[in-house]
């Protein structure tokens, strides 16, 4: 009887719980809009080169744009506005837009996104490394960090690739090595904060080894604010191949990419061509998009994020 | 007359992401009389703080006022015009924060932060302010109040500090203060000397408070009416001595059942009948340690702990008392090796282990488990309770499988979980829920010490209570040795079988319980015991007019290198001998050793 008196007290008063369950992440509709956009690059950065009419380095032949009952043997074949035969139109050497955008997606996308991936596993490592290991490990990879960001990006991409010359492979590595600093300030920033919270001291007095305290422990904690900071620095490398690629440095005709064709055909904007807007178009809604789902997740994860990524 | 506040049939609603509301007030009518201090009692989310800040007119980002209404002197201040409100707070109702380290900004002086409402609000011009505050900080007894104004926050210790924030909040005359939690975070000598000063400033002013707290105790010595809340809704309300003394609803009776007696000799359960004597489960020898980078002679730049021997027998819980900054914390990081001492041994079973724990083999670390004090940060919030709990079991026992699903689910079901809590993350519990999965964790490695850290400090009267209850259990169950460290006396001792009060990093007197809670009292420990608040009308009073606590409140621990480190609060000490030469330890008998110049019979005065 006693026992069953105390239950029903503990049925009654039982303990409030501390928070209340836990959001799910919600995309509001803009982030909607930028997953629909995102996906449709992807999708083309797979298929583009599949669905695209012609060949990036295709020069149309004068024959196609012949207007049937015109006696004009050869047209222009360059600046022309989009028609049945270019869709988007075509550009100073007579090649179709749509085709190298299409082309251009796989290249500007494929390097910008192996680049981003050079630049987090080198920044990740070695910025949880420094803030694990501490002491003079922490010291000297941190200073000798500080040395390459205090160089300005565009700049340390000139000054290498004009002693080198560019391909790819090198502007894959020279992005990454360059957008590693800055992604290894914050994996150390966010290492650090874990690295003395209780959990890991009890992970200590356990005797986990280094091993299982930065896979199991501090990763799994800074998994989601890398996560978001990988969609921005993605932004910032595919701005940054296209600046290079605008320079006349980035990737080398006649392949196309996003940043390259905006250069090339700057000579069309006089004469009201669209073949620069469409590159540049192409920039804008794939980074604006990336930047719209970011904004969502970061409002998830309680805005503190977004002030540590500044 | 009516009253001052009135609180009418008060709801505030949370907004969920849905959209749809979650009551957390439901519909509380409370008034508040000019020059009565009215209590809010109840645990954290019974709405106590939300329901105070409505006096403002103010909720909690995310709330929403309801229904009802809150009137200050007829005036609903819900649905004041922003503009009014703004003149309201600070100058007619005044809000003290529970953490006065974090009220206070640390790059102005205490003067220009204390006056500076009632500056602002053209109560006073600042001549005038200053005069004021000097007079409060005279009431409030702070030390020096001519030129205390000039300093800067740092420079007084927390105590001060918090009876600051009351001349901060006083200053412009409010007609009511609202208090919240303003003693929680203090030690009990610190916190009577607090609410001493509160309570005979708030009588002087003759303005009314709302005192917001979790704990009854207090609440005895400084409310006139007591509002018991429970998940939102009232639950008594009446004149304190009636509530306190003849509680008529459940939920106050239950509160009062947790409240634990004072400390005095024979409470704790004395554990296992036979006690052997052999070999101690933990012993630690002449512990010196500390922090900061290593001097020449092996001693670190701040000794925190000197010269502490202790030993814990198999199956015995030892208490480790003191107040903040006594080293209690640094004694179970030198034990568990998170702190390796810089001199001194660690006995486990008699054989001597390194003092950094990166040396110490794997089943030492298995012995020797540590429970840290909260449990919100213990926990890996990425990390399932199947996962927490399951690692040391793989990690130490090499169980996998059905094995260690099952010894997973004897864990919850050991510490009154319920077992599909096993799929669940941390952030899903409370905080009681989380202290016991903390807790199932250590016993998982199947231990010989515990070294528990303030486990229950974090959390509410109830719950701590329960908590306690389980930890009795668990060593009846286990037969598991505890270091129970704890600032809180009462529950101490209500838990352990030894006691060892730790004053400044050194020990001042350690014993049986039932010894070290009776006299001869070492003068520090008589001065703890004397401190803690009993449930009743009436004690604080009593108790400041007794020699220890006039001799000792109102100082910080100093941590000295020569003397008795107490010797600057002691109302025994002896000029040129106490503040010169190290204490010797008096034998008492059956192990109770008192470190005091003064003989046994002085004590006893």
């Amino acid at each position: 009887m006693s026992e069953n008196d105390s239950d029903v007290t503990i049925m009654q008063f039982e303990e409030l719980p501390d928070a209340p369950p836990k959001r799910r992440l919600k995309f509001s509709w803009t982030g909607k809009l930028g997953i629909a956009v995102v996906v449709f690059w992807s999708t083309m950065v797979l298929f583009g080169p599949y669905i695209a009419p012609y060949h990036e380095a295709d020069i149309l032949d004068e024959a196609l744009f012949i207007v049937p009952g015109s006696d004009e043997l050869y047209p222009e074949t360059d600046f022309q506005p989009p028609s049945k035969v270019v869709f988007l139109g075509s550009d100073y050497l007579g090649r179709d837009t749509l085709s190298r955008i299409l082309f251009g997606a796989r290249t500007t996308i494929g390097i910008s996104l192996v680049a981003t991936l050079l630049a987090y596993l080198m920044g990740v490592t070695l910025g949880i490394a420094a803030a694990v290991g501490g002491g003079w490990l922490d010291t000297g990879l941190s200073r000798f960090n500080d040395a390459f960001l205090s160089i300005p990006h565009i700049m340390l991409g000139l000054v290498v690739i004009a002693a080198i010359g560019s391909t790819i492979p090198l502007l894959i590595i020279l992005t990454g090595f360059i957008y590693g600093t800055s992604v290894f300030r914050i994996a150390r920033a966010l290492g650090q904060d874990v690295m003395v919270s209780d959990f890991v001291e009890a992970a200590k007095v356990r005797g986990e080894g280094l091993w299982w305290i930065i896979t199991r422990e501090i990763l799994p904690n800074v998994a989601m604010p890398l996560a978001t900071d990988f969609g921005l620095r993605f932004v910032y490398i595919i701005l940054f191949i296209s600046s290079l690629s605008f320079l006349g440095l980035g990737v080398q005709p006649p392949m196309s990419d996003w940043g390259s064709m905006v250069k090339e055909n700057l000579a069309g904007l006089p004469y009201g061509s669209i073949a620069p807007l469409v590159p540049a178009l192409a920039i804008a809604t794939l980074t604006i998009a990336i930047n719209m789902i970011v904004d969502d997740v970061s409002a998830h994860s309680g805005g503190k994020l977004a002030k540590r990524m500044i | 007359m009516s009253a001052l506040l009135e609180v009418d049939q008060l709801t505030i609603d949370a907004r969920k992401d849905d959209g749809s509301l979650l009551p957390i007030v439901k519909g509380v009518s409370f008034n508040v009389q000019r020059g009565e201090v009215v209590a809010l009692i109840g645990e954290s989310g019974s709405g106590k703080t939300t329901i105070a800040l409505s006096a403002l007119g103010y909720t909690k980002p995310g709330l929403e006022f309801t229904g009802g209404e809150v009137r200050l002197e007829g005036r609903d201040v819900i649905t004041m015009p922003s503009e009014e409100k703004r003149q309201l707070r600070g100058e007619r109702v005044a809000y003290l924060a529970q953490s006065a380290a974090a009220t206070f900004n640390p790059a102005l002086t205490i003067g220009e932060q204390v006056t500076e409402s009632a500056v602002l609000h053209g109560h006073f011009n600042q001549e005038e302010a200053n005069q004021r505050a000097e007079s409060l900080y005279h009431d409030l007894e702070l030390p020096d109040p001519e030129r205390l104004g000039k300093r800067y926050p740092h420079q007084v210790s927390g105590g001060q500090l918090q009876r600051l924030m009351a001349a901060m909040a006083l200053c412009s005359k409010p007609d009511l203060l609202v208090l919240d939690e303003p003693t929680t975070a203090l030690d009990v000598t610190t916190q009577i000397e607090v609410l001493k000063a509160f309570k005979s400033v708030i009588k002087q002013e003759g303005s009314a408070a709302i005192y917001v707290t979790h704990d009854l105790s207090v609440v005895a010595q400084i409310a006139d009416h007591i509002v018991v809340l429970y998940a939102g809704d009232l639950q008594e309300h009446g004149i304190s001595e009636q509530v306190i003394n003849q509680p008529s609803h459940d939920y106050t009776r239950r509160l009062m059942a947790a409240v634990r007696p004072p400390p005095a000799a024979g409470q704790s359960d004395e554990t296992t009948g036979e006690h052997r004597r052999d070999v101690p489960a933990l012993e630690v020898k002449n512990i010196l340690a500390g922090y900061g980078r290593k001097q020449h002679d092996g001693t670190p730049a701040i000794t925190v702990l000197r010269d502490v021997h202790m030993a814990i027998e198999r199956g015995h819980t030892v208490g480790v008392i003191g107040e903040s900054g006594c080293g209690k914390s640094t004694l179970a990081r030198v034990m568990s090796g998170l702190l390796p001492a810089s001199k001194g041994d660690v006995l486990l079973d008699g054989e001597p282990l390194q003092p950094d724990l990166r040396n110490r083999s794997r089943n030492q670390l298995q012995k020797v488990q540590f429970v840290f004090q909260m449990a919100d940060t213990a926990l890996n919030p990425r990390q399932r309770i199947d996962q927490i709990l399951g690692r040391p079991l793989e990690f130490y026992l090499e169980l996998s499988g059905d094995a260690k699903r099952r010894r997973i689910a004897e864990l919850l079901q050991m510490v009154d979980l319920p077992q599909e809590f096993a799929g669940r993350y941390p952030e899903e519990l409370s905080g009681g829920q989380k202290q016991r999965v903390n807790l199932a964790r250590a016993l998982a490695a199947s231990p010989e010490v515990l070294l528990c850290d303030e486990v229950i400090s974090a959390l509410d009267t109830i719950v701590g209570a329960n908590v306690i209850e389980l930890l009795k259990r668990l060593r009846r169950q286990t037969g598991v040795s505890f270091v129970f460290i704890s600032h809180d006396l009462s529950t101490v001792a209500s838990f352990a079988d030894e006691i060892v009060v730790l004053y400044a990093g050194r020990v001042v007197e350690q014993g049986k319980t039932d010894h070290v809670l009776s006299p001869p009292y070492h003068p520090y420990t008589r001065l703890l015991i004397s401190s803690v608040p009993e449930l009743r009308v009436g004690w604080l009073e009593e108790t400041m007019q007794t020699q220890e606590a006039q001799a000792g409140i109102d100082r910080v621990v100093k941590l000295t290198e020569i003397g008795c480190p107490f010797f600057d609060r002691c109302p025994l000490a002896i000029e040129g001998t106490c503040d010169r030469e190290p204490p010797p330890i008096r034998d008492i008998g059956d192990g109770h050793t008192i470190n005091c110049h003064r003989s046994k019979e002085e004590f006893v005065r």
